[in-house]
């Protein structure tokens, strides 16, 4: 089906962008890679009467780390992430995701900014933003916030990005000394949304034991969640079968997926449960701790 | 609106809607029904295209209107000189093809791969390639393809003794 009409704008600068926004408030929606937003327009699912498309802005294209956070400009897409140094040497987690996303050509297009934005219950970025604990930072016309991934995603497809505001980058913490993460995904095929994924980020202290975990999983809930039980389990111990094993009993017990023809829910929940155990496993193993298959 | 357009070299300038998608911008108002149309959704690849000189995107999930004032590339583009590109020709010897309907798209998404990777190795061509649909080859042959083409392009020029 083609898209209802709408009007089309191109800005070419974050200013340009905020009028536009102001201007149409609710009729107008950001267009950014377009992978969620064509295709939900196509469906007639979203209809918006005014667009305004952000791909010009190359001053939103980045990966910049700076003050202990790496920034991720809302115009940097999938690909970027997936072929820079930085990324693959020292964030494993983001390098991993980025090679899961949708499919190749896809990544080509879609940024991660505007998949956080689009908020999927079975969206990869959401679930890695949690275990990563990153931050959006947002600009409306009264001015600039920086909001926690934790309440940035509100529900399904909705997020702390109000009415004419425009997300500007998202931001992880520079990962400290001793740290590795690891993102799990399984689907049917490539390109198909999760069936179910997680994300486990680990920082070991001089000692061995777990001084910060994060962990978080996908396509169990309405949106990417947190696992705290798993985290609260996880910091302060040393990594052994038995608590990765917990760990992942945690994220069994608060899955709540939907049945659909990717699965029954029962087979769903074990699987974020067998995920967050992968990915703790995977994450320990970049930081050298074997034996905990 | 108002777009121009550089398709294959060729400057276009044409009215479109909002809402013309560009894969149906290249094969109705421009002709060029080389690139292909299969699932609609953005999923199967056929409709790859290449923009700007690397970057390959889907047609069927992009509007005509976020390529004004950019540079396409369709399968149409490839020959040159009336000879095949590289990749056009290692498909023929290789038998990368069947029926052809995927054809355009895994040329298209080949071409962008070998830019940013003049020399893939086989995973690398499967991976790049692995959102591309084909129901006839198996993609055997497709990825030798590929790779003939990239040890082509991706050799030093001879040297004359
Ligand atoms: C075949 C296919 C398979 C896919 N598979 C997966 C998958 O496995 N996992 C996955 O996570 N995703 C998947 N996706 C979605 C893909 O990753 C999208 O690219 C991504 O979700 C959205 O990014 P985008 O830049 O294309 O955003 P758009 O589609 O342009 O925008 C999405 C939404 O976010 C808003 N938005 C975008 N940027 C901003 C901004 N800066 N400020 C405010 N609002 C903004 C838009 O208004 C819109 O509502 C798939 C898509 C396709 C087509
Ligand atoms: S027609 Fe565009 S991806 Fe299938
Ligand atoms: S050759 Fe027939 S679909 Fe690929």
């Amino acid at each position: 089906m083609f898209p209802a009409p709408f009007e089309y704008h191109r800005a070419t600068s974050i200013d340009e962008t905020l009028a536009l926004l102001a201007q149409y408030g609710g009729d107008a929606r950001v267009l950014a890679g377009g992978q969620s937003l064509i295709p939900a327009m196509r469906f007639r699912l979203a209809r918006p009467a005014v667009l305004v498309d952000i791909n010009a802005l190359h001053e939103l294209s980045y990966l910049r780390e700076e003050g202990g956070v790496l920034a991720i400009g809302a115009m940097t897409r999938d690909a970027a992430l997936e072929t820079s140094a930085l990324i693959t040497s020292k964030y494993p987690l983001l390098a991993d995701t980025s090679a899961l996303v949708a499919d190749p050509v896809v990544r080509q297009s879609g940024t991660v900014v505007g998949s956080l934005c689009h908020n999927d219950p079975a969206g990869d970025w959401g679930v890695t933003a949690l275990a990563g604990r990153a931050q959006i930072v947002i600009r409306g016309a009264t001015g600039t916030r920086t909001v926690a991934i934790d309440d940035f995603l509100i529900d399904s497809f909705t997020t702390a990005v109000g009415e004419g505001e425009l997300a500007l980058e998202v931001r992880f913490p520079t990962p400290p000394p001793r740290t590795a993460g690891s993102y799990q995904k399984i689907e049917r095929k490539v390109g198909d949304f999760a069936t179910a994924c997680a994300a486990a980020r680990v920082t070991l202290d001089a000692n061995g034991a777990i001084a910060d975990a994060g962990i978080a999983i996908g396509a169990a809930g309405p949106h990417a969640i947190r696992v705290r039980d798993a985290e609260l389990l996880l910091n302060g111990s040393k990594p052994t079968k038995d608590l990765i094993r917990a760990a992942a009993d945690a994220a069994r017990k608060l899955a709540d997926p939907a049945a659909d023809n990717r699965g029954s829910a029962e087979f769903k929940k074990d699987m974020a449960g067998v995920l967050v155990r992968r990915a703790l496993v995977a994450a320990l193993g970049r930081l050298g701790v074997e034996g905990l298959q | 609106m108002k777009i121009s357009v550089t398709v294959n070299g060729t400057p276009y300038q044409r009215d479109v809607e909002p809402r013309t998608l560009l894969v149906y911008f290249l094969r109705e108002a421009l002709g060029l029904t080389g690139t292909h149309v299969g699932c609609d959704t953005s999923s199967c690849g056929v409709c790859v295209v290449v923009l700007d000189g690397d970057r390959a995107v889907k047609s069927c999930t992009m509007f005509a209107a976020m390529a004004d004032g950019h540079e396409i590339t369709t399968v149409e583009g490839l020959v040159q000189g009336g000879k095949l590109h590289p990749l056009q020709q290692a498909f023929w010897d290789c038998h990368g093809l069947q029926c052809g309907y995927c054809t355009p798209g895994m040329l298209m998404t080949s071409y962008a791969l070998l830019k940013h990777q003049p020399n893939p190795d086989e995973p690398a061509i499967r991976e790049a390639l692995s959102g591309n649909l084909c129901r006839c080859t198996g993609y055997q042959n497709i990825v030798k393809a590929v790779q003939q083409a990239a040890a082509e392009t991706s050799a030093p020029e001879p040297v004359a003794t």
